[in-house]
């Protein structure tokens, strides 16, 4: 198939891998900060490929592990409502708020329903004038323009009963709070490709200086993260610090500009809390005052949630890298995809659903 | 505001979708509800079909349930769906089907025509795989209370003496074949269902099954040891229960695994993994290795077999788990999903 079998080459694959052997003298510390290619690395078994030469540590990335448990628990609020149909993408449906999920929501009644474009949660307000329909605007600067769309296009249209519950967040404030920690190990970074589809990498290059670290743009397919890694193994070994971009048939410098111009039309930076990790500063997106009537968060009475996360969970601890998801007690015995305490035991991107689903023939663990 | 709902994560207090998926949910409701209410040992096999033996014949019985939306899309129609799965699960007991019950619960207001396309498309169905409709009943519900059409059909089989392929009859060294392409019938009511465009429309693959098991009766015989139609779960649901009921593992090959190209570009778009995608009119078969390179060339002689190739092999190590070598050169598990696929944000 084009664009996907050739970056699954075999053949290219072994020279990449050999040629990184060929350029680390010593083991490097790199992480991935996307869930895609903690899937791809994990799905493919490159970390087995490299035997170590490489240390992969697993990144953020995942939208739905990121998603605060505040705004999951708003998001089940609003679903139990019989007045709201509650759209959402597929996968933040089995995430754990403090008490249930929204399949368990929709179980008991709640209209919980999948969308595949916050587009067609518009469409499904103007068709359901007696009903509030809101749509959950999750995730990074990728999905941002569609949902940023969804806002812009509901107004333009005059629909009154349309609203989106925004759980944005955006990766460099994320980078830096990962390089800023004390426990930090990351020595370079492989960039999401998607993210930078839409916003470039400029952002990047000042993160590039001032941590001297590598950064570079990468995609998602095996062999785009075996030349990622092969670039920032070669910026490392020579003692440089740019960023690079590997993901060139996908990502300029300046990233795609009307999306970013539309996203800045709808949403403003925002303090954001990141599930397991914490606040960090102008991490997230919100809604902007002129768009305010399709903020769920001003539209509904959103007071008296109360948050609490399962203790043993350290998610947190595996979303910054510093703990592997092999290395967490309740990893494949309490926590599993079908009771998974922490969101990155769930979703698809998640990097304990990952190693769960995919890695534990290599740790000989017998979950 | 505060949310109703008072159980802990780990237990829900009522049925969800994703007890309906194939998957482990599914396992465990009829492990911990229905299993210890209507135990027996013919239903303790847990095959495609019971076996019973009577007057020195044995016999092979099933029942499924068929609810699709839509009601008719690319390949077929819930009528000749509710023939073939049916009939499928006969045949994968090594049965020959012969007799068939068909159970109709109809929603008030169903436009006629609908109707009489299912009935037509079920009759065609049951024609093709040389089984008799022998007793049926219908129901109407008020409007909301069914899906346009719910369907159930019940099958009786007759198993030949000599070929009895079984779940725990597969052995390690035994060859893992499928008969044809996967995903075809997953990716079709999706796309159907929920009006996603893509390049190439993808059909199901709806078809009665009973000719390759002959072919392969005929051919191979008791070599074949286990013969399964991975429907819903997909192939990698359907080999893991294999899997864990004959103990042992199991090994594919990715780059053997028959993806279409559309089945492949619409998974990648949604997030799927095509080896969970269900499947209508494919069977996977572990024959052992001395008689494999037949049992591809006896399917490949069918049109319905054309495209039967090996995927893997059936081995002595981690046994109850499906592995798979990765086309780059990896390792990775092959695991039953919790639930339904869910698709991902991005």
């Amino acid at each position: 198939m084009r664009y996907l079998s050739e970056y699954r080459d075999p053949t290219v694959a072994r020279a990449l891998v050999a040629e990184i052997k060929r350029a680390a003298t010593r083991r490097w510390v790199l992480m991935e900060v996307c869930g895609g290619q903690t899937h791809t690395i994990v799905k493919q078994g490159l970390d087995e490929l490299l035997d170590d030469a490489v240390e992969m540590v697993h990144g953020p990335g995942c939208p739905v592990c990121v998603t605060p448990l505040e705004q999951i628990d708003k998001a089940l609020a609003l679903a139990s409502r019989p007045d709201v149909i509650f759209t959402s993408f597929g996968d933040m449906l089995r995430v754990p708020g403090s008490e249930c999920d929204l399949l368990q929501i929709r179980a008991r009644g709640g209209n919980v329903k999948i969308v595949y474009s916050p587009l067609d949660a518009v469409e499904l307000a103007r068709k359901n004038p007696d009903k509030e329909v809101v749509f959950f605007a999750v995730g990074f600067e990728t999905t941002a323009p569609a949902n940023a769309m969804a806002v812009w296009r509901a107004k333009q249209l005059g629909i009154k009963n349309f609203s989106v519950l925004v759980s944005h967040v955006t990766v460099p404030p994320a980078i830096v709070a990962l390089l800023e920690s004390p426990d930090n190990r990351v020595q370079g970074f492989l960039a999401a490709g998607h993210v930078c589809t839409i916003m470039g990498w400029t952002e990047y290059e000042p993160i590039a200086v001032k941590y001297r670290v590598p950064i570079v743009v990468t995609g998602f397919e095996p062999l785009d993260i075996l030349e990622g890694m092969l670039l920032a193994v070669r910026q490392l070994e020579e003692g440089r610090y740019e960023v690079e971009n590997q993901y060139v048939r996908a990502v300029r410098r300046d990233g795609n500009q009307p999306a970013q111009d539309l996203v800045s039309q709808v949403f403003e930076l925002v303090d954001r809390n990141w599930r397991g990790i914490g606040p960090i500063p102008r991490s997230g997106l919100g809604v902007r005052a002129e768009f305010a009537e399709f903020d769920a968060e001003r539209r509904f009475n959103m007071e008296g949630i109360r948050t609490a996360e399962p203790e043993i969970c350290r998610a947190g601890d595996v979303l910054r890298g510093v703990l592997k998801p092999f290395d967490c007690p309740a990893f494949g015995t309490m926590c599993t995809p079908e009771h998974p305490l922490g969101a990155p035991m769930v979703s698809s991107e998640g990097a304990c659903a990952a190693y769960y689903n995919y890695g534990r023939f290599r740790s000989g663990s017998a979950v | 505001m505060t949310i109703v709902c008072p159980t802990p994560i780990a237990t829900s207090d009522r049925v969800q979708l994703g007890h309906g998926s194939g998957g482990k949910m599914s396992a465990a409701l009829l492990r911990e509800r229905f299993l210890p209410a209507f135990q027996n040992d013919i239903l303790a096999q847990l095959g495609d079909a019971a076996i019973v033996d009577i007057g020195g014949h044995s016999l092979a019985i099933s029942t499924d349930t068929f609810v699709v939306q839509p009601l008719e899309f690319p390949g077929g129609n819930i009528g000749s769906l509710a023939v073939h799965g049916t009939v499928n699960d006969l045949a994968m007991m090594g049965a020959e089907p012969r007799w068939l019950s068909a159970g109709f619960v109809l929603e008030e207001g169903l436009a006629l025509d609908v109707l009489d396309r299912v009935v037509q498309a079920m009759a065609a169905a049951a024609n093709q795989a040389g089984v008799l409709l022998v007793t049926g009943d219908t129901k109407v519900v008020e409007r909301g209370k069914a899906d346009g059409i719910f369907i159930n059909t019940t099958g009786v089989g007759v198993r030949h003496p000599d070929f009895a392929p079984a779940p725990a009859r597969a052995q390690a060294g035994d060859a893992v074949i499928v008969s044809g392409p996967i995903g075809r019938h997953g990716i079709a009511i999706m796309t159907a269902r929920e009006g996603l465009a893509f390049e190439a429309e993808v059909e199901s693959d709806s078809a009665a099954l009973t000719p390759l098991v002959r072919a392969l009766r005929d051919r191979v015989g008791d070599a074949v040891h286990t013969l399964r139609d991975p429907t819903r779960g997909g192939l990698a649901s359907a080999l893991n229960e294999i899997a864990a009921a004959a103990g042992v593992g199991i090994m594919l090959d990715e780059t053997s695994l028959p993806i279409p190209g559309p089945v492949a570009a619409a998974c990648e778009m949604l997030g799927f993994d095509p080896l969970y995608v269900a499947n209508e009119g494919v069977l996977v078969a572990f024959v052992a290795e001395s008689r494999a390179d037949e049992a591809v060339r006896a399917l490949r002689a069918h049109p319905l077999g054309r495209a039967a190739t090996r995927i893997g092999r059936c081995v002595r190590e981690h046994p109850g788990m499906v592995a798979l070598h990765t086309g780059i050169g990896g390792t990775r598990v092959v695991d039953m999903l919790p639930g339904d696929q869910l698709p991902r944000i991005c």
